[in-house]
């Protein structure tokens, strides 16, 4: 009767211990969850100044341009940031955190970043003469 | 307040420039800004006449075809203008004739008070040659949103310039140049435009902030303003006086004096110019030399001869009375009516309270 008692618990804290084994397992494999940045444009320049984001991290970005100019917004290591510096795209919006903000308008995009950043990333707007404004900012992984 | 604001207005035409199309036109006043947001520096030369409460601004737009896009600027006023024509064919060279060996290029800036939100309004639409002239009212926004919509081209710190500028003044004058009237009233390039805006104000003003619009912090604004006056202007900030280096800095009172006769004379004789007063009048002449980081205040003119400028026309202080925000019912303005509500609410419990104990 005693034994029986005793493998009934050890079942019991076998099938727990499972149960957390998975559980973490679990939790290691999912994404951390999304993370929402609000950003506003004022005088032509962000009110955030730099971005920390974690290794993987989704961050939502909902842009708010309150100029009436339009604007942009585009996430970037420095070889994308110099592309678009020298581009003539004239909008964006195809590609994940790549928008442009019209005058007036709020628009979002969600980016997901890798799991290492190399320096030079940063969020900055290259439409003409915008970027020697002061439209940017770096973006940094917390390690 | 109005009238604090207005004083503060003169002569100021806000130079934002704009890039559209495809035909250039320079400014007279101020920056040009080609499309790539490059600025081509130009000196420009303002004339601000006042006289009997009316300001006569002079300034000319300049016609190059080598650049590859048009160009338009929205230029600060004062107040709103009663007419907009077109000036005297040589006036500006004749004024700087008399001080310099002459220098090409001028600037404008105008300037007036509060703007509000909503669409801007169009108040007055007209044609100088191939220039198309509109003289809007509106405040930050509303212009700069009416100056997106018909295709000028804004620099990155236009929001903030337009934002200084109708914080005192919602009163914009947005000139366009159309390239197909150019050509076939043969204007060709180089050749100016002189634009003569007539302005009721209280006293003269010249924005100088516009200048630096769409310029590196880094790059130096040149300007000539000459000011016409009954009588010797206050000015603020005061003028330096030049130490005879042709790189000084600052806001520099090259000439103040009374007009010669041969200048006033000439003056009289240009085409269009029968406003000039038949009488002697003051001559102040400023060189403008200045980064453009540290140029951020406009000139108050004071000639009334009490000697007091408008520190909110120089841009060094804000309307007493913050404009309405673009949109929006201001905070004070609400403030005011909650006080007053409350106060009217206060006075009649009292009635009430005293007429109840009466009537027991």
């Amino acid at each position: 009767m005693r034994l029986k008692r005793r493998g009934t618990a050890a079942a019991a804290l076998l099938a727990v211990a499972a149960a957390v084994v998975v559980l973490s397992l679990t939790a290691a494999a999912s994404p951390p969850p999304e993370r929402t940045v609000y950003v506003t444009i004022h005088f032509s320049h962000f009110d955030l100044a730099s971005l920390q984001v974690s290794p993987g991290e989704t961050v939502r970005f909902v842009v708010t341009n309150t100029d009436p100019i339009d604007h942009e917004f585009l996430v970037g290591d420095a070889q994308m940031q110099q592309i678009h510096e020298l581009g003539t795209e004239a909008s964006h919006g195809a590609r994940p955190g790549e928008i442009s903000v019209p005058a007036g308008a709020t628009v979002s995009t969600t980016f997901t970043f890798p799991d290492q950043l190399a320096p030079g990333w940063e969020f900055a707007c290259h439409l003409p003469g915008h970027y020697a404004y002061g439209m940017h900012g770096p973006i940094t992984m917390t390690t | 307040m109005r009238r604090h604001i207005a004083r503060a207005a003169a002569t100021a035409a806000i130079a934002a420039a704009l890039v559209f199309g495809s035909a250039i036109s320079a400014l007279a006043c101020g920056g040009l800004v080609a499309p790539n947001g490059t600025i081509t520096l130009t000196r420009t030369t303002t004339l601000a006449a006042y006289h009997n409460g009316i300001e006569h601004y002079l300034t000319s737009f300049d016609f190059s075809g080598k650049v590859g896009g048009s160009l338009g600027s929205i230029t600060p006023l004062p107040g709103v203008p009663t007419k907009v024509i077109k000036g005297g064919d040589w006036t500006l060279q004749r004024l700087e004739l008399e001080v310099n060996p002459p220098t090409l290029e001028r600037t404008d800036f105008a300037a007036e008070a509060v703007p509000a939100a909503a669409p801007a309004q169009v108040l007055l639409r007209t044609q100088v040659d191939a220039l198309n002239i509109t003289v809007l009212k509106g405040g930050a926004t509303a212009v700069g949103d009416w100056a997106r919509e018909h295709g000028f081209f804004l620099p990155p710190d236009a929001p903030a310039v337009l934002d200084f500028y109708a914080q005192r003044s919602p009163i914009f004058m947005a000139t366009k140049f159309n390239q197909k009237r150019a050509d076939a009233q043969g204007i060709t390039d180089g050749q100016s435009i002189p634009v003569h805006v007539v302005i009721p104000t209280p006293n003269p003003w010249v924005p100088l902030r516009i200048l630096t619009l769409g310029q590196q912090p880094q790059s130096v604004v040149q300007a000539d303003v000459f000011l016409l006056t009954d009588r010797d202007p206050a000015m603020l900030p005061q003028a330096i006086a030049p130490n005879g280096h042709s790189d000084q800095q600052g806001t520099i009172l090259e000439k103040s004096g009374w007009a010669s006769n041969s200048l006033m004379s000439d003056l009289r004789s240009d085409q269009r110019s029968k406003w000039i007063p038949d009488q002697p009048m003051w001559l102040s002449y400023l060189k403008i030399n200045e980064p453009a980081a540290d140029l951020t205040n406009d000139l108050a003119i004071d000639a009334s001869g009490y000697g007091h400028p408008d520190p909110v026309a120089a841009g060094f202080a804000f309307p007493a009375i913050p404009p309405v925000p673009d949109g929006a019912v201001g905070a004070r303005t609400i403030m005011w009516l909650g006080m007053g509500v409350a106060i009217v609410a206060l006075f009649a419990r009292r009635r009430i309270s005293a007429w109840a104990v009466r009537t027991r």
